[in-house]
């Protein structure tokens, strides 16, 4: 085990220790945290040292972008699975979000740069405002499209998110004074990036000299754990809210409204507020994902990718249940990268059925995937994990 | 269900919803946007015919916006469903017309247009074909959804599967990059009056639109599947108690807004050009003229079709044409707004 | 907001005598005036005006589609009226949303039960009353505490109400995992958790057993007298009606035909007409 294997390995241990601890519901007593954080430690290490390089840095960029998925895929659960809010726009709120963090946190390009980039703003803040803004700005867009319809039939709301989501992306696409027209804005910074080059000057030295061994290449291992803190401090809150009266509101305004009414709770308040807070949380995806991807432009954020996998990632996990949101993102996340191998793997079959076909092969996947929501509505509208039963603030927790 | 807030002592914002809620306010404000779009255009300098032959194109548009409108109202107001597949049904139709129009020998276009004999075959094979299509996938998706008495949402969801799932079949087939049925044919634009240039294709396009639409109001005024659609459209358990056949309802209702998409899908892209993105594009200019026109109702949206066309072209004539999905929306926006229950429908 | 109750009923129409918290009270709690309804073709409620006083438990009753369920609606926003006005306490609330209503303290309970089918019956109770600290979106993130402490008195008051409406052994089951009469108590147990001021109760007998339906009357009585509830109450069970209710108003047609104590009612002639012609309608389809 060298050096570079345990620093590895001590970041990986993050988003490991979390995702067990929040997958196995762990109540948060210290003991059961630090006998979560030494088992997600030892499996860290385990993986660090059996998985070949390759491998292994594969595995934390699907990591990493499982639980930027989770993050959006637990957003929409608050909408969709909490309140039943019908938001076919999650693009909007993923695009909005990266795009505020990116003009936050990047500095006005200087010198040759700026005529490769035009941008309206670029504060240079550090990473956390950036997040913070992104949620804000997603929470503001939510505000504004759930005025009008909200307090309509739930498909007003469908139709006003696809629109809201194709306006955003011809918006990012279109305009170049604001984050660059159609090509990439670039250069978004990358948080504690220090880690993997000189060493950060506000960090004690040994923490430097520790992961001193890791190279830029090595980002994501660093990255992956600032992820995985967000996506743990996101589920957290959540789940508190839920399991308490905010959540027992949401819950009985989506299975009978006029009862709820009558019960004197103001529903379109409460659809306001779910819809707001589960767009602030796909907002801080979007800019999870910025700082990842470094350089994002509006091709990103199509409805495919934005919208339509997150959708399939809540509804095989189990929408009304956090757990079954964030274990939904990784099976799906799974499900989508794995089919690429397997269409690349077929490449000489298709390319024996027709010249053109290996090409299209990401098309087979999105035909699986879309064949795939179709069953789970029909067979398995309930999820993996479907929804628990009695969930009060006093009992659990 | 709508849920209107009203206040016991009127606002005066209440008070101005009111009155401009009414139908004469609604049309009154309609031709108040048309009226801000002349004079917008006035002050940016746009000639006189530019915005005239803007119309008219407008019209045109709204002729093909009108064929996928009427499917999506008619399902909605037999189903309870919004289709949120209806746009990508427009592109199978379009791209299996491009299937049998590359399958015929290609035969002299008929002039004055730019397209020969197997245009107008695609066409008739086109209609029932996705007709049918469309009600295959109802039996697939939406049947069992019913007999499960689910949630609306859920035939939205299970709606959205299908979406993309014929989109990613139309790129398997016929890949990512856009195409017309005829290559590098000319199609001269002729002067129809005022200095206003038209493409005789263009000409063909309304004529049919409005042709088929005919069509479908015979079929709904004048014949039993007709009414028997309509009875069970204002009251689906009444209609299955006094025995209307509610299976063959369903077929043709499916028969008339599949045929009717394919017909649109077509016509578009005889127009414009075919590509995998089209439908979804069309979706929401298509869903703001149903909503315009009310859910629901079948003559509402093909007056809602033919505002949103006009309105889309217009706005062309001052801001950047990639956003007149965006003047869709924004006209979708304002009615929800004001009047979401859409020109045409009743008060709750 | 505050606009002052107009001249009060009229001259004909009788007082309840004799009930608890009715006295000295002359204003009426609840007063309907003129309320009117179409739908569509149909005038479901016809300039339908009468009072109800305070302390009393008003029966109203009417033949099949007399408009008694949507002049509930109509007072508890769930429709908006097309004109006429409600009054409660004197206060103009016409086209109220429910949920302020609610908080004025009127109560309302459904013909078909609308329960939150998911959700334990407990939690069915634990919904209802207002001022719950929990109910903001932070405060079970920033003061769990308060947040727990208050759900522990509100489960215990639920535990209480669905011991007084006998479904103790109900507490932790899914509310749509009842019978149709437990529902029904649900229904009245739900308003029991708001400290109403007035309960508008829509059949709260129908499909319920006689033996369950004798429980209900007994709450409601004693509801009426220990805590002052006011009631107005829909009920096709005739015998119900009249040894419960006082004063009785009988709807016909989106309309008042009569109103006063149950054995003028049930001599009246216009009612026995308006049952019978109502079910000669009926016959003839
Ligand atoms: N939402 C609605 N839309 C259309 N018509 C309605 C609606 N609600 C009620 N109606 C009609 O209004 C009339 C009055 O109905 P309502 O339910 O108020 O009668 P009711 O007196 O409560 O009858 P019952 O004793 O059977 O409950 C009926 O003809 C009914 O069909
Ligand atoms: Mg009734």
């Amino acid at each position: 085990m060298t050096a570079l294997h345990l620093a590895k390995a001590a970041l990986l241990a993050v988003p490991l220790w979390l995702l067990l601890s929040s997958l196995l519901r762990l109540k948060p007593s210290w003991l059961k945290h630090l006998a979560s954080l030494a088992v997600g430690f030892g499996a860290a290490a385990l993986v660090t040292l059996v998985t070949p390089t390759g491998i292994l840095s594969y595995l934390t960029t699907f990591i990493l972008m499982a639980c930027i998925y989770a993050v959006l895929s637990v957003g929409l659960n608050v909408q969709w699975g909490y309140t039943g809010l019908f938001n076919i726009g999650v693009a909007a709120f993923y695009a909005i979000g990266a795009f505020t963090s990116a003009l936050v946190t990047t500095r006005m390009p200087t010198g040759l740069n700026a005529s490769f980039t035009k941008q309206l703003f670029g504060l240079g803040m550090p990473f956390w405002v950036g997040v913070l803004a992104a949620g804000l700005v997603a929470g503001l867009l939510a505000w504004l499209v759930g005025k009008p319809t909200l307090r309509l039939r739930g498909d007003y709301l469908a139709i006003a998110t696809i629109g809201i989501a194709e306006l955003v992306r011809l918006f990012f696409q279109n305009e170049r004074w604001l984050a660059n027209g159609p090509q990439p804005l670039r250069g978004i910074p990358q948080p504690l990036s220090c880690l993997t080059g000189d060493g950060c000057a506000w960090l004690p030295g040994f923490v430097n000299s520790f992961f001193a061994p890791l190279g830029p290449r090595d980002y994501p291992f660093v990255y992956i754990a600032i992820v995985a803190l967000v996506l743990y401090l996101v589920y957290r809150v959540l789940e508190r809210a839920i399991r308490s009266p905010w959540g027992r509101v949401l819950r009985a305004v989506r299975e009978e409204e006029a009862s709820a009414a009558m019960n004197g709770k103001d529903i379109a308040a409460f659809r306001m507020q779910a819809f707001v807070v589960g767009s602030v949380i796909m907002g801080i995806g979007g800019a999870l994902y910025a700082h990842y991807i470094v350089s994002i432009d509006y091709s990103h954020f199509d409805p495919l990718n934005g919208t339509f996998l997150v959708w399939v990632m809540l509804m095989l996990g189990g929408s009304g249940n956090n757990r079954g949101a964030i274990l939904g993102a990784f099976v799906v996340y799974a499900i989508w990268s794995g089919t690429s191998f397997v269409v690349d793997a077929l490449r000489p079959t298709l390319a024996a059925i027709s010249p053109e076909l290996p090409s299209r092969g990401p098309y087979l996947r999105l035909l699986f995937i879309s064949i795939l929501l179709v069953f789970i509505v029909l067979y398995r509208p309930r999820g993996i994990v479907p929804e628990e039963k009695v969930v009060s603030l006093d009992r659990d927790l | 269900m709508l849920q209107r807030s009203a206040a016991a002592a009127e606002r005066p914002f209440e008070r101005f919803r009111r009155v401009a809620s009414g139908k004469a306010g609604m049309l009154l404000a309609l031709a108040l946007v048309l009226l801000a779009i002349i004079v917008t255009a006035a002050l940016k300098g746009v000639p006189a015919t530019q915005l005239l032959s803007l119309f008219v194109r407008g019209v045109l548009l709204g002729g093909m916006l009108a064929l996928g409108a009427v499917g999506v109202t008619l399902v909605y107001a037999v189903l309870k469903m919004a289709n949120f597949a209806h746009g990508d049904t427009m592109t199978l139709g379009a791209y299996l017309g491009l299937v049998v129009v590359t399958l015929l020998p290609k035969g002299a276009p008929i002039a004055p247009f730019s397209f020969g004999y197997e245009f107008i075959v695609a066409l008739l094979v086109v209609i029932p074909a996705v007709g049918l299509i469309a009600f295959g996938l109802d039996q697939l998706a939406f049947r069992p959804l019913r007999a499960r008495r689910s949630q609306s949402v859920m035939f939205a969801m299970a709606a959205l599967g299908l979406a993309f799932g014929i989109r990613s079949l139309v790129y398997i087939f016929w890949g990512a990059d856009f195409t017309f049925f005829y290559t590098g044919r000319a199609r001269p634009a002729v002067e129809l009056f005022a200095g206003v240039r038209v493409r005789p294709d263009q000409l063909f396009i309304l004529g049919l639109a409005v042709a088929l639409i005919a069509g479908v109001y015979l079929l709904l005024e004048r014949t039993k599947i007709g009414k028997a659609m309509r009875a069970t459209a204002d009251n689906s358990d009444l209609a299955r108690i006094s025995g209307i056949d509610t299976k063959r309802v369903i077929l043709w209702t499916w028969l008339i807004g599949g045929g009717l998409a394919g017909a649109g899908g077509m016509l578009y892209g005889l127009d414009v050009q075919l590509r995998p993105e089209m439908g979804w594009w069309l979706l929401l200019p298509l869903f703001a003229s149903v909503i315009l026109g009310s859910l629901g109702n079948a003559y509402g949206a093909l007056a809602g079709a033919f505002v949103i066309g006009i309105v889309w072209q217009m706005s062309g004539a001052f801001i950047n044409p990639v956003y007149s999905q965006g003047i869709a929306f924004l006209v979708m926006i304002v009615v929800l707004l004001v009047r979401p229950e859409g020109l045409f429908g009743g008060r709750r | 907001m505050s606009d002052t109750h107009p001249a009060s009923s009229s001259p004909g129409s009788l007082r309840p005598a004799g009930q608890a918290g009715d006295v000295g009270a002359s204003a009426p709690l609840l007063s309907i005036q003129e309320l009117t309804k179409d739908f569509g073709g149909l005038r479901a409620v016809n300039a339908c005006s009468f009072d109800v006083a305070p302390g009393s438990v008003t029966g109203l009753i009417g033949p099949n589609g007399a408009g008694k369920t949507t002049l509930f609606s109509l007072v508890s926003g769930f429709h908006q009226p097309d004109s006429g006005r409600v009054y409660l306490d004197g206060e103009d609330v016409t086209g109220l949303p429910s949920h302020l209503l609610f908080r004025k303290g009127l109560c309302r309970t459904f013909q078909i039960p609308r329960e939150h089918q998911s959700m334990t019956v407990t939690e069915n109770l634990m919904l209802v009353p207002k001022g719950q600290i929990g109910e903001r979106f932070w405060n079970p993130v920033v003061r769990p505490g308060a947040v727990r402490a208050q759900e522990r008195r509100l489960r215990e008051r639920a535990r209480e109400v669905l011991a007084f409406v006998n479904l103790g052994h109900m507490a932790e089951q899914p509310a749509g995992a009842m019978s149709g009469g437990q529902k029904k108590l649900l229904e009245l147990a739900r308003t029991l958790m708001a400290d109403p001021k007035i309960v508008l109760l829509d059949e709260p007998g129908a499909g319920v057993n006689p033996t369950l339906m004798g429980k209900i009357r007994e709450k409601i009585e004693q509801l009426n007298r220990e805590r002052g509830i006011t009631f107005l109450l829909i009920e096709h069970d005739m015998p119900l009606v009249m040894g419960l209710c006082n004063p009785v108003i009988v709807m016909n047609q989106g309309s008042k035909l009569v109103e006063g104590p149950p054995a003028v009612v049930r001599s009246d002639p216009r009612v026995l007409e308006a049952y019978l012609g109502g079910q000669y309608a009926a016959l003839e389809g």
